[in-house]
């Protein structure tokens, strides 16, 4: 059986900005990273490796630099990585995206069976937590969302528990497999690459697939078979901040002061 | 192919909710989208109806009619008990199918956003995630604004060849509409024929969580008051305690904070802790470094207090008191016990 972990490399978004002249994203210089809950979903894939002995293969679907995101995986101790590269897959929407994915892991399905796929919750550039569930319900799967932690994986009956982490709740959950995983930060502390897997990754093959290996109708897939697009993009606007008070000199007059401007706004009513 | 697109169009109308409920309880985004879903269907000259799906939700209806829904599409079947895609997914579907509504608004919580992108996509039609600002262009399409890159910059997506249109609106930015004084009440009852034997998952149990709990989750509370290495001590913290016992806030922290033992870890704030999204985040002794800052930026409203003036803190703060945390901390608390004690009288 393999496990998949999908994984994105996305900029490192503490780093961008929009230049105000072309109100276009800057991309110049910014460092790439593996999208991090990406790393936890990969985790969650190889610790099924050290217990059950499956196999993980990580898949993403980017531009043909995204092979660095892959080495890392790689020397992470992943078994085998395919790279999603073709113009015609560029400018996806989510849609678009978990198509592309969906043909992938159907071929990958067509060479070993697939028990799971984790996903991370979402990334930190498009943060939309969409393409999991596209990818689950193209696969006509059950997808078990926000996971915080794999409770039982019983390779032999097909069945999973996890715990899923809610807004002011936990949902513990049983589900056949296959299914699809989205995981939180939570679920694990992902590891280091240690010294062989990381020697190891230098020469691994990264296998490359293009649409000609997927054959997907090329009006459903990239910006083609995008149904969203960005019409605009800019700064967030933020009210510029007030100092309140001298609170150096009279302390006391600007904690009143701040929490009276509190009570007028409604913030705070006793 | 342009007309084409134009005639599928016009065959969808309306503007629709998801009334996200939970054991019966109720999202409160929910009101607030049916708040917002009125505005636009104006606009639009269409109506604003709400999808109510669960397990013995009927009465869930009245309160739909209160927060401004034309019509209330309402399936009730005990196989929605809990909240599960596979047979939420395939209800929406069929109705989204039925009754081809123009636009459909879900929360961006974790139920809104698990379902949202499984509908989009079967129905093949675009999703825009977490939406702060939703609006009709001239040409009668819905423009969606969203954040995007942590925060850092705002995007406005369109899905205008696409019906209907999905959004998933993030929780607290819509307004909630005035209560309705003559409250409609036309409810349509709708079944769905899904044979409980045929989903593969199963809820086996639903944990609240208390409040007051050690590991209170940060990310869900709406009052926060974080301490940072200006804070000194862990003993000093108890001046942070008074003052969130005051506010009914979660005391948290920096990393320093964490990694100096004042704060639990489960409290951290930040790129490598939690994102927090509260109502009022009061940033004491913290500088704002940017791991720290994505965590907790897009805070209703931030306040911060610091001794330097140049702190970077300042920069997203709405309001800011430059001075020295341990005598401007307990004049807060004070402040807030006087004005306590007179709304009492
Ligand atoms: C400013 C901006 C706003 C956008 N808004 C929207 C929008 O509202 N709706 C929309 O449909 N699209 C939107 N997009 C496009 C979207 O970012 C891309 O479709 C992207 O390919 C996937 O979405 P995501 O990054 O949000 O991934 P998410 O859905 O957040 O990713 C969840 C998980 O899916 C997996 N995954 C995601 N992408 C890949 C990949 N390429 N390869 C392998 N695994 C992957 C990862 O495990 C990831 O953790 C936006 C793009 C930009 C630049
Ligand atoms: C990869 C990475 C991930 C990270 N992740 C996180 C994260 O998740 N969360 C996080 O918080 N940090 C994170 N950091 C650390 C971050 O860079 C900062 O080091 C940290 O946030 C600083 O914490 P601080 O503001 O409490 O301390 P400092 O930066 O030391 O600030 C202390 C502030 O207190 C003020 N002060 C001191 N005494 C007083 C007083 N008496 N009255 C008023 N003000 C006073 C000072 O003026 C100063 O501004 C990360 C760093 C890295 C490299």
């Amino acid at each position: 059986m393999q496990v998949i972990a999908c994984i994105k490399q996305v900029p490192d978004t503490t780093q961008v900005k929009i230049d105000p002249v072309t109100n276009t994203l800057v991309r110049e210089g910014i460092p790439f990273i593996v999208n991090p809950y990406d790393t936890h979903a990969l985790e969650a894939a190889l610790d099924l490796k050290d217990k059950y002995g499956v196999s993980v293969t990580v898949v993403t679907m980017g531009p043909p630099n995204s092979a660095n995101a892959l080495k890392k995986a790689l020397a992470m101790g992943a078994d085998r990585a395919i790279l999603l590269s073709d113009r015609a897959f560029g400018g996806a929407d989510t849609l678009a995206t978990s198509k592309v994915i969906t043909a992938a892991l159907a071929k990958l399905q067509g060479e070993e069976e697939i028990g799971l796929i984790f996903c991370g919750k979402q990334t930190i550039d498009g943060d939309t937590a969409q393409v999991g569930p596209g990818i689950a319900s193209r696969m006509k799967i059950p997808q078990l969302t926000l996971v915080d932690n794999v409770e039982e994986f019983t390779p032999a009956s097909k069945k999973i528990r996890v715990r899923r982490k809610l807004e002011g709740r936990y949902e513990r959950v049983e589900s056949k497999m296959p299914a699809l995983v989205t995981v939180v930060r939570e679920i694990n502390s992902p590891r280091y690459p240690t010294v062989p897997t990381r020697l190891k990754s230098f020469n691994a093959p990264i296998e490359t697939w293009d649409n000609s290996d997927l054959k997907i109708d090329p009006e459903t897939i990239g910006l083609k078979g995008s149904a969203t697009w960005v019409s605009k993009i800019f700064s967030p606007e933020r009210e510029k901040g007030e100092i309140v008070g001298d609170g150096i000199n009279a302390p006391q007059e600007a904690a009143a002061q701040l929490i009276d401007k509190l009570l007028s706004k409604d913030v705070l009513s006793f | 192919e342009e007309k084409a697109i134009a005639e599928r169009n016009a065959q969808y109308k309306n503007v629709w909710v998801l009334v996200e409920q939970t054991e019966g309880i109720v999202a409160e985004v929910s009101w607030e989208l049916l708040g917002e879903g009125r505005k636009l269907a104006n606009k639009r000259g269409s109506e604003v109806c709400a999808l109510i799906i669960g397990a013995g939700v009927r009465n869930i209806c009245a309160d739909a009619f209160h927060y401004g829904a034309d019509k209330c599409y309402l399936i009730d079947n005990p196989v929605f008990k809990e909240y599960r895609t596979e047979p939420y997914f395939r209800a929406c579907c069929d109705m989204i199918h039925k009754h081809k509504p123009e636009i459909v608004l879900m929360g961006a919580t974790g139920l809104g956003r698990d379902l949202a992108g499984a509908v989009a996509t079967e129905l093949q039609t675009g999703l825009t995630a977490d939406c702060t600002e939703l609006d009709i262009d001239p040409k009668g399409n819905l423009m969606q604004t969203r954040p995007a890159f942590g925060g850092n910059i705002m995007a406005t997506i369109m899905c205008d060849k696409f019906r209907p249109q999905m959004s998933t609106v993030r929780p607290k930015v819509m307004q909630l509409a005035p209560i309705s004084e003559n409250p409609k009440s036309e409810i349509i009852e709708e079944t769905v024929d899904i044979p409980a034997t045929s989903i593969m998952t199963k809820v086996l149990e639903i944990i609240r969580e208390k409040k007051g709990s050690s590991d209170i989750d940060i990310s869900s509370t709406e009052f926060i008051v974080a301490g940072g290495r200006g804070m000194m001590s862990k003993e000093n913290f108890s001046i942070l305690n008074e003052l969130a016992d005051e506010l009914g806030a979660v005391v948290a922290g920096s990393r320093m904070a964490v990694d100096a033992g004042w704060v639990s870890h489960t409290r951290q704030v930040g790129q490598t802790g939690k994102t927090v999204r509260p109502v009022v985040y009061i940033a004491v002794g913290i500088s704002g470094a940017i791991q720290h800052m994505v965590g907790m930026q897009d805070s209703d409203m931030i306040i911060a207090v610091n001794k330097d003036k140049d702190a970077p803190i300042f920069e997203v703060a709405n309001y800011g008191i430059v001075g020295d945390l341990f005598e401007v901390v307990p004049a807060m608390t004070k402040k807030i016990r006087e004005a306590k004690a007179s709304a009492q009288h």
